[in-house]
């Protein structure tokens, strides 16, 4: 990794993590509609994931897909303006904050059904082997998700069809309210590989090179034909599951102690103490993410609604 | 032209389909070594191999998921459900994905998916077998639904549906598979949102589609000994609906009978007699008529599942009520 990798990756957490604040800010100013899913916390985990991916590799993920976007190279102007609901946003306004994507960038989206991307996963990577691509697909999805029957059928056919899926698994200890061990019969997600004869790994979700190198290690095995293979990553959301989560289910402690590991933190001082970056060049790349989110947040503001002829347009490809 | 059987017809399309782009697949349960279900992709697997002929574990969301996933890198996966019911296994791929995609992307994720679904009564296989759910699906916008009633129509249909670039469910009825009529020779296709005219009359109009298009036919022949002439519109597709050749009928015949295999409420009778009334009020002599399935789960016994069924007295009847009414 060059300096500049380093510093793209610190950029892209603090980015992430600015754009969710302006975004929380504008869900309670009513700007934001539905749903809004922030990823504060998990930054890493996105992040060291996908920069172990070639342009090649296909990925796919649930509604907390803010950072999964900008990871894939996303602008924020194009996600803070599909938070808007406007026409510039990456989905043109018709699909919100759960359903980002951009399909050039070979981000397959938010997918809001819990699990039900994961058999989509499957056949996206279908795709690559019928054509003999060397392509891996990276198909991330919660701890809850995992306990769905989506999940099985998807992790069965993927290992019978030998096909290059890393599933990735963000343990961030909670299905909306409900804790892993009051919802999965084993507390460890990795343990659910063994069903399905599948190698699999399992690293620390608040350290963005941990998880670079097991995804890459992993990415270049799948790519080479050793078929799926399930990580987890052990994070947490350090908001709530949702804008407007009364929290009951969790102690303000808990979530204290959680951010005390925050991962851009973890990362920052990792820079430092390795003589990568210095304080000074990492408080210039906060002041930059910062500007990008504001002007994010100018843009999306300022950009048009989606027009009355929109709502038509794109049911099907031939009317 | 040949005379061949709906069976034939709809294993001739994708036999051709397959042959002339390499993008299509079959994927299902007991598609490709057992030769379907229904013997419809019999010897597929031997001359085009396990990779265009998958074979997959009894997991409906795996098989629909692997088909969307497949569609959207390019292919053109043909998904066989062995039969309609397994459909709301997968309901979710069918109307929250296939059906949203498109749309909720804004034009960026393609489908071009075809998923093949047998339903139909009438075959003692008992309330969760014997279904014919067809209106369910064609309530969804971005879900195209085509149901045929003819072997012709069968392999000109489900060609247009291969190389749609949209998601289509395409119907068969079991009932129908050694159903025989002619096919030309070569290549044709039948576009997917037209409805056609089977049987020209001036009496009266009977709408229909798949299955009851045969007993509807069947009533024809009969009321015909009476004097009665029937004109028979055939949907084909229930999305979109194309009320075009039904509006020019009723327009002439100024009265109609709708005969579906479904069951009547909310249904396809419901739809098409709506929009008569809608967009046809004027020419309206006599109040239209819906023959479809008793409000039941469809019972086991022979003699209790076909009185549940809609049958050709049962249309003759609606048609007579219609022309006395």
């Amino acid at each position: 990794m060059e300096k500049s990798d380093y510093l793209r990756l610190y950029h892209e957490m603090v980015l992430i993590r600015r754009l969710e604040e302006k975004s929380a800010e504008l869900y309670q100013q009513g700007k934001i509609g539905g749903f809004l899913h922030l990823y504060i916390g998990q930054e890493a985990v996105s992040t060291g994931l996908i920069s172990a991916r070639t342009p090649e590799d296909r990925v796919i993920t649930a509604y907390r897909d803010h950072g999964v976007a900008i990871n894939c190279g996303l602008s924020a102007n194009e996600v803070m303006a599909e938070l808007l609901g406007k026409a510039t946003g990456c989905s043109g306004g018709k699909g919100g904050s759960m359903h980002l994507a951009d399909v050039k960038k070979n981000f397959w989206g938010g997918h809001a059904i819990v699990g039900g991307h994961l058999p989509i996963a499957a056949g996206l990577a279908l795709g690559d082997v019928y054509r003999k691509d060397p392509n891996a697909t990276i198909c991330m999805f919660g701890d809850g998700a995992t306990n769905i029957g989506y999940f099985h059928e998807a992790l069965n056919i993927s290992k019978v069809w030998n096909l290059p899926v890393l599933w990735v698994c963000e343990n961030n200890q909670y299905g909306m309210g409900t804790s892993v061990d009051r919802a999965s019969a084993v507390s460890e997600i990795v343990q659910k590989a063994s069903g399905y004869g599948m190698q699999s790994r399992q690293v620390d979700g608040m350290d963005v090179m941990a998880v670079r190198q097991a995804a890459d290690e992993m990415l270049t095995q799948i790519r080479a034909g050793s078929g799926p293979m399930l990580l987890e990553v052990i994070t947490y959301r350090f908001r709530g599951h949702s804008m407007g989560d009364p929290e009951r289910y969790r102690k303000q402690e808990e979530v204290h102690k959680w951010q005390e590991n925050d991962p851009i933190g973890i990362y920052r001082k990792y820079l430092v103490e390795k003589g990568i970056a210095s304080e000074e060049e990492l408080d210039q790349t906060d002041d930059a993410a910062m500007q990008e989110a504001l002007a994010a947040v100018e843009f999306a503001e300022s950009s048009p609604e989606p027009g009355p002829e929109e709502l038509f347009r794109h049911i099907y490809v031939e009317e | 032209m040949a005379r061949i059987t709906m069976r034939e017809a709809i294993s001739q399309a994708l036999w051709e389909e397959m042959e002339r782009d390499p993008s299509v697949f079959i994927l299902g349960e007991e598609v490709g070594v057992w030769g379907g279900t229904y013997a419809v992709t019999k010897g597929f697997f031997d001359h085009f191999g396990p990779d265009r002929v998958k074979d997959t574990p009894i997991a409906e969301n795996a098989i629909l998921g692997a088909a969307i996933g497949s569609a959207l890198t390019g292919l053109r996966p043909i998904a066989e459900l062995m039969t309609i019911n397994f459909a709301f296994s997968a309901m979710d791929y069918i109307v929250n994905q296939a059906a949203k995609m498109h749309y909720m992307f804004n034009g960026q994720m393609v489908l071009p998916l075809v998923i093949r679904a047998v339903g139909g009564g009438g075959r003692q296989l008992g309330a969760t077998h014997s279904q014919t759910p067809d209106a369910i699906f064609a309530h969804f916008p971005g879900l195209k639904v085509v149901a045929p009633g003819t072997p012709v129509d069968a392999k000109g249909l489900l060609k247009a549906a291969i190389r749609s670039q949209d998601p289509v469910l395409f119907i068969e009825h079991a009932t129908l598979y050694q159903t025989r009529g002619e096919v030309p020779e070569g290549d044709f296709v039948i576009p997917i949102g037209k409805s056609t005219i089977q049987r020209p009359g001036k009496d009266i109009t009977l709408v229909t589609y798949s299955k009851m298009l045969e007993i509807s036919t069947k009533a024809a022949d009969a009321l015909s000994k009476e004097g009665i002439d029937v004109e028979i519109v055939d949907l084909r597709s229930l999305r979109p609906l194309d009320m075009g050749p039904v509006l020019e009928s009723f327009k002439k015949t100024n009265r109609a009978v709708i005969v579906e295999e479904g069951w009547q409420s909310y249904g396809v009778g419901s739809e098409v007699a709506t929009r008569i009334y809608e967009e046809a009020f004027d020419y309206v002599d006599a109040p239209i008529k819906r023959v479809a399935q008793k409000e039941v789960p469809l019972p086991y016994n022979r003699t209790l599942e076909q009185m549940a069924l809609p049958q050709v007295e049962d249309v003759i009847n609606a048609v007579k009520e219609v022309l006395n009414g």
